[in-house]
């Protein structure tokens, strides 16, 4: 086994002429379509990985726009309306000293997916044209990119406590507004395009080089 | 659906070998032991984490979980009061809040984020994991169930939920006092409890064990 265990080392499953199963880890030969162990579908690299990643990746930045430009929350206060939109609501906290929770907020709602559109388009761009990457902060970006990108859905959230507690008579009330279906589809689907990542595929472009 | 075959382990010396799921390099899992997890020599994934109890851990912190999810809908969960009026809330009323034309299909996904999806994950962890408790053979399914636990992890968003009923409560903090029912402590501590679960599952070693039998 020992001479077995030297002769993998360092080796792809693909290297190997093998598949590797994404999810259980586990690796059958090269033209297995599915996985024996946890019946995931098996491909040695996603191939379209890129170009699905790039349509979910703008399918979410065009979702992002209105989601920035429409209000999120419309008031009435005594009669009064009043909407805000995203960035509206962070100042409004801000101007009622809440800092942290303003901060929490605005990393959610816009340097997370801000960050994130800058990161995936980054990774893809990079990936593409090949040569000398550093694969390992490379990987570590995509983690943090699938990690981070659900975390965005709390504005979203924040809308529907709202609009669901705050009626009260004529008094106050509080209502949704169309931003907040923009930026929940837009968290979506750049979460879609994360997922859509092959991760190993960043180590490739490392092999191909060497 | 067509019958899914028992789960397998590759025949030979395929058995012996785990390709890195995020860098495909291959390792031998001969070497792997009991309650020492094994990372990716190239990327540092971990590989495999077993330990021991975790099984029991596991489908322990489910059920529990769950219980706390009924209680969640089932009980009111936060109220608000201004000026002599109030109003009540309950999670199903969170849901709800998006109602009327092109804010009904939010509704939905709020209500499959924090509630349907969760839920169907925590019961298809138990139904997968929990025959293997009492040293059972895995139950017919338990590799799709299991399969279908581990694709709706990213999209159970229980945790996100009450981060956002916190900001909520800071925004409503000026304008009204606010008073929180049994609802909110169970979803609470549920988040507690799935987190504590996620932290400690190891797919792979699953994957193992629901193939073992």
């Amino acid at each position: 086994m020992a001479v077995a265990r030297k002769e993998v080392t360092g080796l792809t499953a693909r290297a190997a002429g093998l598949v590797g199963c994404l999810h259980c880890g586990s690796v059958w030969p090269k033209d297995t379509s599915r996985c024996g162990l946890c019946g995931s579908a098996l491909t040695s690299r996603r191939n379209a990985s890129l170009q699905h990643v790039w349509a979910w990746w703008w399918a979410g930045a065009i979702f992002y726009i209105p989601a920035n430009l429409y209000p999120m929350l419309r008031t009435s206060l005594f009669g009064q309306e009043s909407s805000s939109t995203i960035l509206g609501g962070v100042l409004e906290l801000v101007k009622h000293g809440s800092w942290f929770v303003a901060f929490v907020v605005f990393f959610a709602s816009i340097m997370i997916p801000v960050g994130k559109f800058i990161a995936i388009a980054y990774l893809a761009t990079v990936i593409r044209r090949g040569g000398a990457i550093d694969s390992h902060s490379l990987h570590k970006l995509h983690e943090v990119v699938e990690f981070i990108g659900r975390w965005s859905m709390i504005d979203v959230f924040v809308v529907a406590v709202l609009s669901a507690l705050v009626h009260l008579a004529f008094v106050v009330n509080i209502d949704p507004g169309v931003a907040a279906i923009c930026f929940a589809l837009s968290v979506v689907f750049t979460m879609l395009s994360a997922l859509s990542f092959d991760p190993r595929i960043i180590y490739d472009v490392a092999e191909v080089r060497e | 659906m067509i019958q899914e075959p028992p789960p397998t382990v590759p025949t030979g010396d395929l058995a012996e070998l785990v390709a890195c799921p995020q860098c495909d390099l291959l390792h031998h899992v001969g070497n792997v032991s009991e309650d020492a997890s094994s990372r990716c020599k190239r990327c540092g994934t971990v590989l495999f984490a077993p330990r021991t109890g975790a099984i029991e851990r596991l489908v322990a912190l489910a059920l529990g979980a769950l219980v706390l999810m009924v209680v969640a809908v089932s009980f009111p969960f936060l109220q608000m009061s201004a000026s002599g009026f109030s109003s009540k809330a309950s999670v199903f009323d969170t849901i709800s809040a998006f109602t009327g034309g092109l804010m009904a299909p939010l509704s939905l996904a709020t209500a499959a984020f924090i509630i349907l999806l969760p839920v169907l994950r925590l019961c298809a962890l138990i139904y997968a994991v929990g025959p293997l408790l009492f040293g059972r053979p895995p139950v017919p399914g338990a590799a799709t169930s299991f399969r279908l636990a581990s694709r709706l992890k990213p999209w159970s968003m229980a945790e996100i939920f009450m981060i956002g009923v916190a900001v909520a409560l800071v925004k409503m903090m000026g304008m009204a006092s606010i008073g929180f029912g049994t609802a909110f402590w169970a979803f609470g501590f549920l988040v507690i409890l799935v987190t504590a679960m996620d932290a400690m599952m190891c797919e792979r070693t699953i994957w193992r064990l629901l193939a073992k039998r």
